[in-house]
This record gives C-alpha cells, structure tokens and sequence, in this order.
C-alpha cells in the first residue's frame, strides 16, 4: 500500500542531493572541523563556507549565524542567551500562548526561576495582536518571543509588525521562531526589527540534528552549553559538519524554490479546504483566510471523536496525519494552542494537523480526503456528544 | 520610501582641473564596479556628480555599499520630479517625513540652475517651505541651526528634492595616486593602514610572512582573509606570501635575542623592496604606530628603515591605538585580526627587546653573515607564492572551490 505522508510539519524528506552530500562529507571529512592539522582546517572551512552560504540566503551577515542542533536548541538559546544576560531589572519576558513547547517550555522553566512572562492570547484565528504586545510591555521587559507561523494551525503572527514597534525600544530584544516558516514564508531579516531567528533544518528537507539562530550583529547571548567555545563562544560542540553543510544545501534550495512552490502548496490547501467544507463533521481551525495562514498546515477539529482513533483508522490506510493534543494512556489532554485560540473543549481535544510538502500533487489530496470522509462516516455512530 | 535615484557627489579630485574628465571616468567605472550586483542601474554622469537612477532597485543597499568605495565625498537618496509647484511640493513633503529621526526643525534651500523655472529661488522657497509647514505639526523652521536642509535641485532635467546627505568614504579613486607594498601581518594596525593607503588612491599588493611550522596554517588563513576584506575595497588585490623560516631560524641562531626583532624587520624590508621592483610598486606601507612596540619607538624605526631605499609610509604613525581599532571595526578586519593565531614576529618574541637598537652593531651582525643573508633573501623572495584575491575569494583556490561546490 502507498503511504502517503502527510506530516511534513513534524519533519521532512531530505532532498535527494542532501542525502548524497551529508554521506560524502561523512567519508571524506571526518576530521574535528576545529583541529590544527590539514585534515581539520579543510573541515572547518567548509563550515564557514556554510555560514556565508546561509548568510547570504538569508540576507544576513556570516557572523550572524550560529549553527545548533535544530529548532529546540535554538530556542532555548536565543531566550535562555538573552535573560541569562540580562541584569536583575529586567526580569520580563513576552510571549504567547501558542508557542511551540520548545519556548513555551522554556518560558515556564524561566518562570520557576523568578522571570515573569506574560503569555499573550490570540484571536479565534490564532494570531496574536502587535497592540497586546505593545500593552504587554513593561520597563523590565527583555525579551518579546513570538513565533512566525503556528505548529499546529499555520496561523502567521505579525512579526514585522511587532518588529516595527519594537524598533523604538532597542532594549527589548525581539525572537521569532521561525522553524515552520523557513523556506515557505518570505522574510526579510535585514529590515525585519528581530533580534533572534531560530531555524530547523529538518523542517526544510534538510538533516535531522542541525539548526541554526540568527543573532543580530553585536549581541551577545549567555552560552547554554560550556565547552570548546566554538560558535564565538555562544555554542560549544564539535561542528557537525555533516548537518551543516546539508543545512545549507536544502536552505537554498528552499530559497530558491520558495515562490513557486508557495504557489503549489496554496492551491494544495485550497483544494483540501474545498474537500473539507463537503464533510459537515470536521471543523477548520487554522485561520480560514490564506493571507493569514502557511501554505502547509491544515488543522481540523472532529469534535466529539478522539483524534488519535482517526489517525490510526487513517493510518491503515496509507494516510499519516498528526494529533497534536498529547494523549496519556488515561487522560485526554486538549491542545494548549486550540484552547488559547477559545475554540472550546470538544474542538480542542479532538484535532488532527494535515501538512504536506514538495512531493504531493492534486491526487494525493483527493485521496487524503476521500478517506478522511470515509473515515468520518465510519465513525459517525460513535460520536460521543 | 522608494527613491529615484542616488546622488553621488565626487570627492577630492573635483578639486584638480586638468584631468578632471579621467578622473570621473575612473570614479564612474570604480562605482560602477561596486554596484555590480544592480543591473538595472543607469548612471548618468555631470560636473562632479553621478546621479544613479535606481529603477526600482534597492536604494538603501546601494547606497550603503557605495559608502564604501573611495573618492566619493556625500551620498544623497532623492526624489526627481517635473517642473510643477505641486509635484515638488508633494515630494518635498514625502522626502521629509521620511527622514529619520523626526526632525522638529528645518529651513529650506533651494538652487535653481535653469533659469527657465518660472519661480526663482526665493519663492520657491517660500512657496515649497510654507507648504511643509502647514502639512507637518510642531516643524518649525530655524534658518541657523536645523535638523534638516530640504534641498531643492532645479536643474533642466528636472527637480531633485532631498534632505538626507550620508558621508561617503571621501578620498582618490583606486589607482590615481600609484601603488605601494603592503606590509599585512595578521594583526590590527597593517589592515588599516592599507584601506588609509587605499582611500589616499594608492593601489596595494599585500606582503606576508609565514614561518610554517613556527605559525600555524591558520595564521596564514587568517591574513588571506584580511586580504580579501581589502579586495573588497580595491576590487582585486595581489597577496605575497612570503617563505621566512629559513631566513628567522639563521637570525634565532645568532644569540642576539634583543636584536631578533630589529633584524628580522630589516630583511623584511629587503624582500619587500624586492617584491616591490618586480611590481613596480614605489613605496612601502607599514602599520606602525609611533611608541606601540619597541620595534616601532623612533629609535628602531630608523635602525629598522634604514634597510629599505623605498620611501616608507606610515599612515597610522600619529594615531592612538584606540583610533585604530575603531577603523578597523568599522572596515570590517578587526573580527578576523584579533583571532588568536601567531604570525612570525610574535613567535620569536624576546624577553626585552631593543628599543633603542645601535645601528652599527646591527650593520655588524649582518655583515658577519653576509652572503648567507644575501641568499636566504633571494630564496625568500624566489619562494614566494602570490595570490590574487577578489572581494568572493581566491582567484587560484576556485578550483579546488569548485569540487566542492556539489555539496552546497
């Protein structure tokens, strides 16, 4: 039976070529990318050629890049990096309720340590408002963190315009988590007003285990980890240079793919969205206005049916979607992000995510959504309301 | 906002003129050059200025990277509009609410090159001032110190409306005045002085030292980097590397440990003079700075440049180190110099070197090693490996660039 993936959110296919290049930079470049020898020093500057590779996609500067591990460690960097630094008055951070766990974990663990956070809610949408940051904003504040485009809905928060009105308060730094929106929503770091980006690779069809973080020219961040001070000292570890250099491979050719493939994945959701509104059972809960909403996620709500009873009946036949709502063996946790967004309880506990990418094509959606209807209208009788 | 066009005004070299015509085509080709990556810019070309009509490009980026290139005085993002009151008036509008900060005060100035304009200047600038006053809150006008001057332009064309005047680099033209040898080590003062040779229209081949193994691969990198900063200024620049350890370890031997220094200088000198014939470069660029170590105190400048018949230049002679470190951030060389890699004269570094060094016993030493010096000098200088770096890299490298161009 075919699969048919559709999870791409959680992560992606690596590129063929990224494949290729990450077992040749295996064989061939083994050395420690910081040794003295030949060996080592070729090794390191295929590092650096990755940092100016990426930098330049990005329209950032090379010294601007630092390499991590992937999108949690960035995350924890860029917030732990700025309130590890920032003096006893400023002990304020803003963020939202619908951040990715790796910062709202991250905002609670601060919390337990004395940081307060106010955590922002958003419309039914799911977008936050740039006026409840702006009111949000005290004179201890350090840190505003909001992601570019939701995990979960593929809702986009208005981050060049929190951007923007935080330009006139150079010292509240400003973090996006960017990993669900790189290579699928435009961005301009150079004009953008955000201090910190964090990055996946995996999420771009490039290797699992590398990431990285913009960090604006000039500033400094307290290290996570302590060690070979690699990274300008912000992020000790030996390169994987693997990782890296396949990183910056799959960015480009995200980059530069980027305007077409919107285009494709736009009509992708437009034709679920078009199946969806014909099976009266699911609810859409990612923003139903495109302006607002990735091209990849789609986010729906069987109110009533548990979610991971539809992905596994969806699952036998060949169809992989997500639930995002964490289920224990007992209890039945609804998503943080759904119940922020008011969306109610039976909505809340009930959602699956349906992400796609590169490799699905008009059929494939068809497909994805006459099983879902037939899924739904097996399921129908043992609606619990 | 979206501007029409740059304004550059030409530097120093509007001042000669004679050959006021060659210089502006060089200045023409050198901004042409920087602004490669913006094909769809037209240059047009009159007494002293260059204005660049942007057709949509990025303003803003031009106009910072021209900030870089020598021999341009000020940079100007402006507005071009017909001759129509109420064209101009709109544009002087939008260009000074554009300006940032919002500026509280301004005065009006205006210059009418074609006397055709049915208003003259006194009324435009009364007719365009009143109108900005009237559409801008709390703007009030202060004719001896404002924050902004909105400039009116008129000139047959058209009218150019602007208020933003950026400092350019200033200097000559790469090129007008010569060339010289660079002397890079990998620290903070050579790369500065040669972008201040560079600005001064002095065209630079760099010269390096390596004492391999005694310094690293990576001291070596390290200055090839530097190189390629100063590329991106000069467009293109020779990078000599140059085989020392022979030449060090025969000084090493010598037991004249606070010598060392003061020797080692003077045949530098000798292999930079000989480079320097072979490029016909006429003078040698230092980065020495009067006191800072004790091969730069006057004494062991004298006993140090007494090896070499080329004028020495020492742009930064006078300069506080302070001075210095602040150009060198802001040209972009300091991150790269103040990596933590040894070059050959921090190597062999005596305890207590000579600060006041006697020339005759020096004169002495290298007499008793006569030919031997005299050979290591031409081996030196037979042995040494020239680079060509472009602001991208490494002309000769690219190849080897290219077989891993796969993997990205």
């Amino acid at each position: 039976m075919k699969t048919y993936y559709f999870d791409h959110s959680a992560s992606t296919p690596p590129y063929e070529s990224v494949i290729r290049t990450v077992a040749e930079l295996m064989a061939e470049h083994y050395a420690h990318p910081s040794a003295l020898h030949r060996a080592g020093t070729d090794a390191g500057k295929l590092v650096e050629r990755a940092r100016a590779a990426v930098a330049g996609l990005l329209g950032a500067a090379p010294g601007e890049v630092v390499f991590t591990s992937g999108g949690t460690e960035s995350n924890n960097l860029a917030i732990k990096g700025i309130l590890g630094l920032a003096g006893r008055k400023t002990r304020h951070m803003i963020t939202t309720a619908i951040e990715h766990s790796s910062v709202h974990g991250t905002a609670r663990q601060l919390e337990s340590e004395g940081v307060r956070v106010t955590y922002l809610t958003p419309d039914e949408q799911g977008r936050v408002a740039p006026s409840d940051v702006a009111a949000a904003i005290a004179d201890d504040t350090a840190l505003v963190s909001v992601m570019h485009a939701n995990n979960e809905t593929g809702a986009l928060q208005p981050i060049e315009e929190i951007g923007a009105l935080l330009r006139d308060r150079p010292r509240v730094r400003f973090h996006v988590d960017g990993v669900q929106a790189v290579g699928k929503i435009p961005f301009d770091w150079a004009r953008s007003g955000v201090d910190l980006y964090s990055a996946s690779a995996h999420k771009f069809r490039g290797p699992r285990g590398a990431g990285y973080l913009l960090v604006r020219d000039g500033l400094k961040l307290h290290p996570l980890l302590a060690g070979g001070g690699q990274e300008s000292d912000t992020r000790s570890g030996t390169h994987n240079l693997p990782g890296i250099v396949g990183m910056a491979q799959a960015l480009r050719l995200a980059i530069e793919s980027m305007p077409e493939r919107r285009k494709r994945m736009y009509e992708l959701r437009r034709r679920l969205l078009s199946h969806v509104e014909r099976i009266p059972e699911l609810v859409l809960n990612s923003p139903s206005d495109e302006r607002l909403a990735s091209p990849q996620i789609v986010n729906l709500s069987y109110p009533g049916m548990r979610p991971e009873v539809l992905l596994h009946m969806l699952e036998e036949h060949g169809v992989l979607v997500s639930t995002q709502s964490a289920c224990s063996s007992k209890s039945l946790k609804p998503s943080r992000v759904l119940t922020a967004m008011g969306l109610g309880e039976a909505r809340a506990t009930g959602s699956i995510r349906v992400s796609f990418g590169d490799e699905h094509v008009a059929e494939d959606i068809d497909i994805l959504a006459e099983r879902l209807q037939s899924t739904v209208a097996k399921l129908k009788p043992l609606e619990r309301n | 906002m979206n501007f029409d066009y740059l304004l550059v005004r030409l530097g120093e070299l509007t001042l000669k003129g004679r050959n006021r015509g060659k210089f502006e085509s060089l200045m023409l080709g050198k901004i042409k050059q920087a602004l490669t990556a913006y094909p769809e810019l037209q240059y047009e070309c009159s007494y002293g200025r260059v204005y660049i009509k942007l057709n949509g490009a990025d303003g803003e980026r031009a106009l910072a990277r021209l900030t870089d290139v020598f021999g341009i005085w000020t940079i100007s993002p402006v507005l071009k509009v017909k001759h129509d009151l109420e064209e101009i008036r709109h544009a002087a509008l939008a260009v000074l609410h554009a300006h940032l900060p919002v500026p509280s005060t301004f005065k009006m100035s205006v210059k009418r090159a074609w006397k055709d304009f049915p208003h003259d200047s006194m009324e435009m600038n009364r007719l365009v001032g009143a109108h900005v006053l009237r559409n801008t809150p709390a703007l009030r006008v202060d004719v001896r110190e404002p924050d902004v001057e909105l400039r009116l332009d008129i000139q047959q064309q058209g009218v150019f409306v602007y208020c933003t005047v950026v400092p350019g680099a200033g200097g000559f033209p790469l090129g007008m005045n010569g060339k010289a040898m660079l002397m890079l080590s990998g620290g903070i003062d050579s790369p500065v002085a040669g972008w201040t040779a560079m600005r001064k229209g002095l065209e630079i081949e760099a010269v390096h030292f390596h004492s391999y193994p005694f310094t690293s691969q990576q001291a070596t990198d390290k200055v090839v980097a530097l190189a390629q900063r100063l590329a991106y200024y000069g467009g293109r620049i020779k990078l000599h590397l140059v085989p020392f350890t022979e030449l060090q370890t025969l000084l090493a031997q010598q037991k004249q440990d606070h010598l060392i220094i003061t020797l080692m200088r003077r045949s530098m000198l000798r292999i930079a003079e000989r480079l320097a014939e072979r490029s016909g470069a006429l003078a040698i660029v230092t980065g020495d700075s009067l006191g800072q170590v004790a091969s730069q105190t006057l004494g062991s400048m004298n006993v140090i440049g007494r090896a070499a018949e080329l004028p020495l230049l020492r742009p930064l002679v006078m300069m506080d180190k302070l001075e210095i470190i602040r150009i060198s951030e802001r040209i972009g060389t300091y991150e790269t110099s103040i990596l933590p890699f040894e070059d050959c004269c921090t190597l062999f570094v005596p305890k207590s070197p000579a600060t006041n060094p006697n020339l005759r016993v020096v004169e002495g030493i290298e007499n008793a090693l006569g030919e031997q010096l005299e050979r290591l000098v031409g081996e030196a200088v037979a042995g040494t490996e020239t680079l060509v770096m472009t602001p991208e890299g490494q002309e000769e490298r690219k190849l080897a660039a290219s077989a891993e161009d796969r993997w990205f």
